[in-house]
């Protein structure tokens, strides 16, 4: 225990920040920052994926599908390789760790997040879509007007969750050196020497209570909704928070 | 049945087949609702009525024959969709409001996004409307507040707020609790009372024979037969129609 205290006292401040002023950004920052720029940008792209998906027109449903599918297929290290080596190929300049991790999390992230978004949309009773359509809402009017609002409401617990599994994720930007936190941790070990166990041991508590904390969160938003189904706790005029009581089931 | 003029003809389905797979959903269907008109169409489940009534504004598409409605052809190639579905109003069996919409934004969805009105305009039209159900008091709820008479009460108000020439009812009250059926159903009989043409697929015997100008019966996908309400009641003349009544009176 005092081992780990020290190691903290120590290298606390490498595992929060890197050596940030004096060098580059890095550890938890890096992973947070990872995490939260991943999603922010895979969102509106696992949007379109997700419409393209359940569109009617086959041109446009194909090749989501197929994206979807390759992806869903292949590890995520796979991915990052991919990108590492074939990308400043591609665009003939290299890539920093960082932005090659962060173009392999978006890509990523966003093809299951379209299949999150996807079950929302499916998971409407069909009544919406058909009321919406049978007052004259277009397709689009519909899904921007019904579907989407009370599909994205339902999955926040689910979008969640696929938030705390890019948190894990982003340590395996160590493998093409990122300085994130599992990079400092190794870091850490590697100058220390003798100290693997509570090194790690501080890394893994550090990953868990940020994830758990996230998970907890998921599931207080799961209560709500399920609460608003049950109207329990509907809102009032004052409140306009999309209520979500599924007409039909 | 042709007899009258297009002009008096709101809804008309003529020689209407449509399959599901090798099952034939509407068997050679020919009728009309005449403008003004209520209309009941009634049968066994499985008999094709919900289906018939969802071919009008083309919720079901069909494979052969023609629908008109207050004179358009409603399988016309050339026909915009939206703007015709804005027409027609539409009530289901189980509501469809949108539960993260309050009641009164419900009822002006349609109005703002389809046919362009302005805000404030659309909020005193659908007020009006919810004064009109009993359900003023209602306005900023939201749909999981309100019981399913409330609900459903809202929905036609919602229909009514594109001022459709003709109503459509896909079993109204059959989603109810028994307690909740009059609510709605006094609602439809003063929306017949003002002139609606109605076209309303119910159980509802009652409403029938009170409401209905006419009842259509439908087994198997046709109408095998219509009459006005007292004449289908007291003396059906097939014996599809006599085992179907005498069925739902011993319940």
């Amino acid at each position: 225990m005092d081992d780990i205290l020290s190691i903290l006292r120590d290298n606390g401040v490498l595992l929060l920040i890197g050596q940030y002023p004096h060098g580059p950004l890095g550890g938890l920052a890096i992973t947070f920052l990872l995490s939260v720029l991943g999603i922010a940008l895979a969102f509106p792209l696992s949007l379109a994926i997700a419409l393209a998906r359940v569109s009617p027109l086959a041109w446009l449903r194909w090749p989501a599908t197929v994206l979807v599918y390759v992806v869903r297929g292949v590890p995520l290290i796979m991915f990052i390789f991919w990108v590492y080596f074939f990308v400043p190929i591609l665009i003939g300049q290299t890539v920093s760790g960082f932005t090659t991790m962060l173009v392999t999390l978006v890509i990523y992230q966003a093809a299951y997040l379209a299949e999150v978004v996807r079950a929302g949309i499916e998971g409407l009773p069909k009544g919406q879509t058909e009321a919406a359509r049978s007052v004259g809402l277009s397709y689009a009017q519909t899904m921007r007007k019904v579907i989407l609002p009370q599909a994205l409401y339902n999955m926040v617990p689910a979008m969640i969750g696929q938030f705390v599994a890019t948190i894990k994720e982003t340590s395996l930007g160590y493998v093409i050196s990122v300085n994130e936190l599992t990079f400092a941790g190794n870091q850490i070990n590697s100058n220390l020497l003798t100290k693997p166990f509570e090194v790690y041991l501080i890394l893994a508590g550090i990953y868990f209570i940020l994830c758990f904390s996230l998970t907890q969160l998921a599931r207080h938003f799961e209560r709500r909704i399920a609460n608003r189904r049950a109207g329990a706790t509907a809102p009032t005029a004052a409140q306009p928070v999309p209520a979500l009581v599924p007409v039909t089931e | 049945m042709t007899t009258a003029s297009s002009k008096t003809r709101m809804i008309s389905f003529r020689d209407v087949n449509k399959w599901y797979g090798p099952y034939h959903a509407l068997n050679g269907v020919t009728a009309q609702v005449h403008k003004g008109e209520v209309v009941v169409v009634c049968g066994p489940s499985g008999s094709g009525k919900s289906t018939l009534i969802r071919t009008v504004n083309r919720l079901e598409d069909i494979q052969q024959g023609q629908i008109e409605f207050d004179g358009q052809d409603v399988n016309a190639k050339s026909l915009d969709l939206n703007k015709f579905r804005s027409h027609v109003g539409f009530v289901f069996q189980s509501f469809n409001l949108f539960p993260h919409l309050s009641v009164v934004d419900n009822i002006m969805l349609a109005p703002i996004t389809v046919l362009k009105k302005k805000r404030a305009d659309a909020r005193v039209r659908a007020m009006q409307l919810l004064d009109r159900v009993g359900l003023g008091a209602k306005a900023d709820a939201f749909p999981g507040q309100l019981s399913g008479g409330q609900q459903q009460r809202v929905a036609i108000a919602r229909a009514l707020a594109m001022d459709p020439p003709a109503m459509l009812f896909d079993e109204p009250t059959s989603a109810l609790d028994p307690e909740m059926v009059g609510e709605v159903l006094q609602v439809m009989k003063s929306l017949a009372r003002d002139g609606m043409t109605m076209m309303c697929v119910t159980h509802e015997m009652n409403f029938a024979r009170e409401v209905a100008d006419r009842v259509w019966f439908m087994d198997h996908g046709r109408i095998v037969e219509t009459g006005t309400p007292e004449a289908f009641f007291s003396s059906p003349q097939t014996e599809r129609a006599r085992k179907f009544l005498s069925d739902l009176r011993s319940h």
